[in-house]
């Protein structure tokens, strides 16, 4: 065995390039990454999906090889010996590398036999893991019925049990809810300051950098920035801003957006977060004489305002102003409830999915419908389109009786699937022409919709490439495009922009908020916090039954003590699921 | 190397345990051989039985009718009288009958006059198999016929009279014989090359592959590991279809366990080894059963002498058996179970399958890389 120096960076990156064969093209995956990673500390690799982060995970774990560059790994070449390099570190991918039909203590030996962990080390090892993951009392469970957080932490105790030197995990934080998102947290502190375990952790949430000691920051395969997250943050001092007027947050937000000197403009509770180009408020003047009130407090930068600004610097072009979202605008009628849902139940024989749910949603609300993995949000979402008939309680969408007109309400419901159900092999004009003939649209008034999406989406110059090709945003624009070729009035998005990068998020949030202004109602689905934000009003659930409901700085508020002043939506978030646990126990 | 084996104990336990876990590999290789072989076993048969015949007999008289009797007695076929010629014509073309015999009105008159009578015989080409067969059987009645016509009237017949059939090594002419022992190397070739392929595509699929990957594990042990169990699987199944096929259909086993157990062997691992290396190129389970349904399955099926007589195909095709495992066992396992252990047939063909296994084997090896590109 080579001995590996224990100066110098777990991890050094040299001019990484990486590129790959899709069909006839060639995609840059990393181009010319050079980037370190400290001993001992948590790096993390920060970007939006397809920017390049598993490719560098598993080019780090050997198991692609560069095109060009050089990876060191704890003093070892990579390319030279992967084997060396392999057997000092631990990496869990994406699906946490799990044998499903093997028993949690199955996976452990499999994993201990593989890693050469002594027999005689063992009781003490899977006992030290066992209580940090508390799996403790699972031991004889099947991997496959554990939930999406418990799955995650047994995988990274397979990756532990022969305490690694580095330990890569790539996006563990995916599909997991934010209780197990806090533990695994816990854990990785634990891991870096008593073992000194290296770790780089790659993620799409931005809101985790902060939680790192150093950020790789990659987009497109490019290193937009690597440091301290406080030093992405600082140079954002004085930038960012909490501003308020005597107008509707949507359009205050839309008017501060359309502004030059304006980087970034996202709605925060009741009030637009705003991040200006030079360190100074901006000119209550510029905004024009309607909006009065006009105020701005200054508020600490983010790491993701510094994203935001690096990434608006790459953009090609800044993203032109949207239209009206449906061509016909249906006149807004006060406080009609176009979803009404009474005591909804559903059962799968003994198992209770959705418990009494009640709600009910105005025309042109943006509504929100949180919980884990889990919780019954998507049975509830499936009984919503009429998918799935309830077991008992009252039911209506667009004023149709569920039970006995489901067909008459889908066609007033248009839906878009959390990957984005599009046929990868068909262009951008064949799936708007599948999408608009499968609504049944057909001759001129399908030649209408199609136009009207591609000028109102900017298709025109994807129109013929196919929708594999095209970059995440794209994708999301045409699968919101396709789900509104029917005029629907109601529109339901299942976690519409988990992974994309802020830029294309913000841009789809802008088109949902002008499509509510219309009147169109807009029912979300998430476990993602960001999402949450931009909703009217949000209910809460977890297995089953209703949490809470309210706007969302009303939940915010509610979760606000002395520890957290100003907590955040993932705070709240954690404290609503953390009381009804508490109840739970007490009642029991 | 103690290391060595602890990692692959392990990894073979794994294998065992995810194998009693999961149905639908123990279909696979018990159930799916048990369904092929009862559908063969009763439903598939090549021997015509009970073809329905239609006797057209323009003007019945005692000769007819000691003619026809005949057709009576056959067990092959199943002989209704027709008034017409039109009427059976319209039978046929209804598929209710699968050919007429039919005898002109001036049959008696010519056949004691001239000495020759024809006897009009029609059969249906559309399936050409039972076509070719009711052919056979009526030539075989006729000559019966003649035979004690001759012998009661003492005239000549007008056929050799030497029409004897001869049927060797399958001598009950049972369909049924020939086809059970080819079909066990059609399922040998379900469990080795389908099952394995997509448990090791089921691997890629779900990420533990790449989980695998990054151990101290290295390739040839990933490999060893699906090899032992499937192997072992594989062999299991072979022993559940012999035993249906002789104790359930009362194929004969002329040959000895030691030679069927030891070639099956042969073409297990080639049978694995094309599992394997279809697994290196498919890593969905839906696209590796899909090329293990066309390289292997369908090869082993239609081009393995096991339907279809090889001497028969067009010679492109011909040549083309010649890399189908399969072809080298079904030709093993007909002798064995139907002639028993001739060295001639044997010996050839398992050194062919052990040099099929070693190609293929070793091919997966160099293609087997501990990377995902």
């Amino acid at each position: 065995m080579s001995a590996a120096p224990d100066t110098g960076p777990a991890l050094r990156l040299e001019a990484v390039w990486r590129r790959f064969r899709a069909g006839k093209r060639i995609v840059t995956a990393l181009a010319g990454i050079s980037a370190s990673a400290a001993r001992g500390r948590v790096t993390g690799l920060i970007g939006p999906d397809g920017a390049g982060k598993t490719t560098l995970m598993r080019l780090i774990a050997g198991l692609l090889r560069a095109d060009s560059g050089r990876i060191d790994v704890l003093g070892i070449d990579v390319a030279q010996d992967p084997l060396a390099v392999q057997s000092r570190i631990g990496y869990m991918p994406q699906r946490f590398g799990l044998y499903e039909d093997l028993s949690v203590r199955e996976n452990l030996d499999l994993y201990a036999d593989l890693q050469g962990v002594p027999q005689e080390v063992r009781a003490a090892r899977y006992a030290e893991l066992l209580h940090m993951t508390g799996l403790g009392t699972f031991t004889a469970r099947i991997a496959g019925r554990l939930s999406g957080g418990m799955k995650q932490k047994l995988g990274l105790a397979c990756t532990l049990l022969q305490p690694p030197q580095l330990l890569l995990l790539d996006e563990p934080t995916v599909g997991v809810d934010p209780v197990s998102r806090r533990e695994l947290w816990q854990i990785i502190d634990h891991l870096t300051r008593d073992a000194a375990t290296t770790v780089l952790f790659s993620t799409a949430y931005l809101d985790e950098a902060e939680r790192c000691d150093a950020v790789l920051l990659l987009h497109d395969g490019r290193l937009l920035g690597s440091g301290a997250p406080a030093h992405f943050t600082n140079e954002m001092a004085g930038h960012s801003f909490y501003a308020s007027a005597a107008v509707g947050r949507r359009h205050l937000q839309e008017r501060l957006a359309a502004m030059p000197e304006v980087i970034d403009a996202v709605i925060q509770g009741s009030r637009v977060r705003v991040v200006t180009a030079l360190a100074a408020p901006l000119d209550a003047a510029a905004l024009g004489p309607q909006v009065a009130d006009f105020a701005m407090t200054p508020t600490p930068p983010r790491f993701e305002d510094s994203f935001v600004a690096r990434l608006r610097k790459v953009a090609a072009s800044p993203p032109p102003p949207v239209g009206a979202g449906t061509a016909a605008a249906p006149a807004p009628v006060p406080a009609e409830a176009v979803i009404a849902v009474e005591n909804l139940t559903c059962d799968f024989g003994a198992f209770r999915a959705v418990d009494a749910v009640s709600f009910s949603v105005a025309r042109g609300e943006i509504f929100g419908l949180l919980g884990a993995n889990g919780a019954g949000k998507s049975t509830t979402f499936r009984m919503l389109c009429g998918l799935l008939p309830p077991s008992h309680g009252v039911l209506r969408v667009a004023g149709y009786d569920l039970r006995n007109a489901a067909a008459p309400a889908r066609r007033q419901i248009g839906y878009m699937a959390q990957k984005f159900s599009l046929y990868a092999d068909l262009s951008v004009r064949q799936n708007l022409r599948f999408f608009s003939s499968v609504y049944r649209l057909a001759g001129a008034q399908q030649r209408t919709r199609i136009d009207w999406a591609v000028a109102q989406f900017e298709l025109g110059e994807m129109l013929d490439a196919t929708a594999r090709d095209l970059a995440l945003g794209f994708k999301q624009r045409l699968a919101l495009a396709c789900a509104l070729m029917h005029e629907p009035q109601i529109l339901f998005l299942d976690e519409p922009t988990s992974g994309v990068d802020p830029l294309a998020r913000r841009e789809f949030w802008r088109r949902i908020n002008l499509l509510a202004a219309a009147g169109v109602t807009v029912l979300v689905t998430t476990h993602f916090m960001e999402e949450a934000e931009y909703c009217d009003r949000l209910l809460i659930m977890a297995q089953g039954r209703v949490l809470t409901a309210g706007t969302p700085e009303a939940i915010k508020a509610a979760a606000r003590n002395a520890e957290r002043p100003d907590p955040t939506m993932e705070e709240a978030f954690i404290a609503v699921i953390e009381a009804a646990a508490t109840a739970t126990t007490v009642a029991a | 190397m103690k290391a060595a084996f602890v990692r692959l104990r392990a990894l073979m336990r794994k294998e065992a345990v995810q194998i009693a876990r999961d149905p639908s590999a123990l279909a696979i290789a018990f159930l799916l051989p048990a369904a092929l072989l009862f559908i063969f076993g009763y439903g598939v048969s090549l021997d015509a039985r009970n073809v329905p015949l239609a006797i057209v007999v323009e003007r019945p008289d005692a000769l007819t009718a000691s003619f026809t009797s005949q057709f009576a007695h056959s067990a092959y076929l199943r002989p209704q009288p027709y008034r017409d010629i039109q009427r059976a014509e319209r039978a046929m073309v209804a598929n209710r009958v699968d050919g007429i015999v039919w005898l002109r009105s001036d049959f008696t008159r010519r056949a004691l006059s001239q000495g020759g009578a024809p006897i009009g015989v029609i059969v249906n080409g559309v399936d050409a198999n039972t076509a070719r067969i009711v052919e056979g059987y009526v030539q075989q009645v006729w000559a019966a016929w003649i035979a004690t016509h001759r012998l009661a009237v003492g005239r000549p017949a007008l056929l050799p009279l030497a029409l004897e059939p001869q049927v060797r090594f399958n001598r009950a002419v049972s369909s049924r014989d020939f086809l059970i022992p080819g079909l066990i190397a059609v399922i040998m070739t379900l469990t080795g090359a389908l099952l394995t392929a997509l448990v090791i595509a089921r691997e890629w699929e779900r990420g533990t592959m790449e989980a695998l990957m990054v151990t101290r594990v290295r390739m040839w042990e990933i490999l060893l590991a699906k090899l032992v169990p499937y192997f072992l699987l594989g062999m299991g199944g072979m022993a559940v279809s012999v035993a249906i096929a002789v104790f359930l259909f009362g194929v004969p086993l002329h040959g000895s366990m030691l030679v069927l157990t030891a070639t099956s062997a042969l073409f297990m691992l080639a049978a694995l080894g094309m599992g394997l290396l279809i697994s290196g190129v498919a890593r969905n389970q839906f696209i590796a059963g899909q090329i293990a349904i066309i390289v292997a399955f369908l090869p082993a099926y239609i081009l393995s002498g096991f339907v279809f007589d090889i001497n028969s195909m067009p010679w492109p095709v011909r040549i083309v058996t010649h890399v189908v495992a399969a072809r080298y066992f079904v030709a093993i396992l007909q002798s064995v179970f139907l002639a028993g252990d001739i060295w001639s047939v044997i010996l050839p063909n398992a050194a062919a399958l052990a040099l099929m296994a070693l190609i293929f084997l070793g091919l997966a090896r160099a293609n087997a890389h501990k990377r995902l590109d």
